[in-house]
């Protein structure tokens, strides 16, 4: 008789928690990992009893998972490319909307990348560099086309290592696995990496630009803390931490 | 209906290759493990038996950061690999195997253990009398009765060795022909979006496994025959 009451219990734990309506799920691009973070701390401040919670990761991978079902409320992207296609199938409660550009940098936790360009990287000294794959990571197709247009890619790819997405190509560098990689100005500017090595910014004539958006998903329609949230994007407190964190705001 | 792109044939091959040499290397090591622990009567045969069984439950994840920070530059076997004159583990095929040696080291152990355990003291004790040095009756004795067992151990240790995932993500550096194998292969294809490409990868990992696990299940009432 123990067992059919436990389950009840767990059944009304569950339906009690589904209840609590003012909850959102963020899926965020592992780019905006620090930047997100301190917003949603902002956030919170204002909005102390609502339930935010991020799961940061690669953009393609959360597209793949909203088409199927994935309970994100909120997808920030950071290729505005598969916002869009979510858009297109229906997916999106609301318009696509973007909402900065991000910025490539070369970094280095053991060698002085402020001093280096993207020529340093043929020197001997470098066994490896880390970019994000280019097959599906948008910065790393960008790191790939900034490669490609100073015309090092043939040089350099012997030495390339592939991160799954943004964050893990910085972990490999931060490690120094990888002497120096190609990463996020946003996550270059985190004090956690910034004092180390230094970054050198990859002039943006170089790759076509990272335009990133977000949107809510169909999921979210009627979720008015996901609307309240997506208005918190156009804050100003909300642009400062994009600034600082090296985003180019739309506007 | 099959798609597979060169890519995917060199990821196969790098695939086969590690297993294939992961578990020779694990049958040298594996063996005198097994052995001891099937023999031995100290008391703490116990809590090495409990570190060989971890990766059975650590995170790969786990698994991945500790080597990747062990073997990296400021790690202890970083700095031994470069005194040796042979630089960074991480990011090349060698640390891979390496790290599929821990991952995939209770694969190997525990069921040549439980042949050797299921032979009994009886056989030895007979070839003793007949004045076998226990080297002699090892050979002759014991591998042969465990000869199921070491045909289990290897089929599992390269099975499990080609079912990794989490620890090459975080060490390998998914480089082509070098540490890009099957499973990640198929990361990539699904993370691009390649359905298709992702599907005929995945039929040839799926009809692989049951193929392995086939064979596994064909040999092992022979293993309790043993007993």
């Amino acid at each position: 008789m123990i067992l059919p009451k436990i389950l009840i219990f767990i059944c009304a734990l569950v339906l009690s928690m589904s209840a609590y309506a003012e909850k959102i799920n963020i899926a965020a691009a592992a780019d905006l990992k620090f930047a997100m973070d301190e917003i949603v701390a902002k956030f919170r401040e204002v909005n102390a009893k609502d339930d935010v919670d991020v799961i940061y990761g690669s953009s393609g991978k959360f597209y793949t998972q909203i088409q199927q079902g994935a309970p994100y409320d909120l997808y920030f992207s950071a290729d505005i490319a598969f916002p869009r296609e979510l858009a297109k199938s229906g997916f999106s409660f609301s318009e696509v909307i973007p909402y900065a550009f991000g910025r490539i940098v070369l970094w280095s936790a053991t060698m002085e990348a402020n001093k280096m360009s993207l020529d340093s990287l043929t020197s001997s000294k470098i066994s490896h560099i880390a970019i994000a794959n280019p097959k599906h990571a948008p910065y790393g197709k960008r790191a790939e086309e900034a490669l490609r247009a100073s015309r090092l890619w043939e040089r350099v790819e012997p030495k390339l290592v592939y991160g799954e997405n943004i964050a893990h190509t910085a972990q490999f560098v931060q490690t120094g696995n990888a002497q120096v990689g190609i990463i996020a100005l946003s996550l270059a500017l985190n004090p956690a990496l910034a004092n180390k090595g230094g970054y050198w910014l990859i002039p943006d004539t170089l790759h076509a630009p990272l335009e990133q958006a977000f949107i809510i998903t169909k999921r979210a329609q009627g979720n008015d803390l996901a609307k309240k949230f997506a208005d918190y994007m156009r804050s100003s407190a909300t642009r400062t931490i994009m600034t600082k964190y090296g985003f180019v705001l739309p506007n | 209906m099959m798609h597979l792109t060169p890519s995917d044939i060199q990821a196969i091959w790098l695939t086969i290759k590690l297993a294939g040499v992961v578990t020779l290397i694990l049958l040298l090591i594996g063996t005198p493990i097994a052995w001891w622990l099937a023999r031995t009567k100290v008391w703490w045969k116990r809590p090495i038996g409990a570190v060989i069984a971890l990766p059975l439950v650590l995170p790969p994840s786990v698994l991945g950061f500790y080597l990747l920070l062990a073997m990296g530059p400021n790690g202890p076997v970083g700095q031994f690999t470069q005194a040796l004159g042979i630089g960074h583990l991480p990011f090349t095929f060698w640390g891979l195997v390496i790290a599929s040696i821990f991952y995939s080291l209770p694969f190997m152990v525990q069921p040549l253990q439980n042949a050797f355990e299921a032979i009994g003291e009886r056989p030895l004790e007979v070839a003793a009398t007949l004045r076998a040095s226990p080297l002699d009756a090892f050979f002759t004795v014991a591998v042969p009765l465990a000869l199921p067992g070491f045909i289990t151990a290897s089929i599992l240790t390269f099975a499990h060795t080609v079912g990794e995932f989490g620890v090459v993500l975080m060490i390998g550096g998914n480089i082509p022909g070098e540490t890009r194998v099957a499973s990640v292969q198929i990361y990539d294809h699904v993370e691009a979006l390649e359905y298709m490409q992702a599907h005929s990868l995945s039929a040839v990992m799926l009809i692989f496994s049951f193929a392995v696990l086939l064979c596994v299940y064909t040999w092992r009432p022979s293993v309790k025959r043993v007993g």
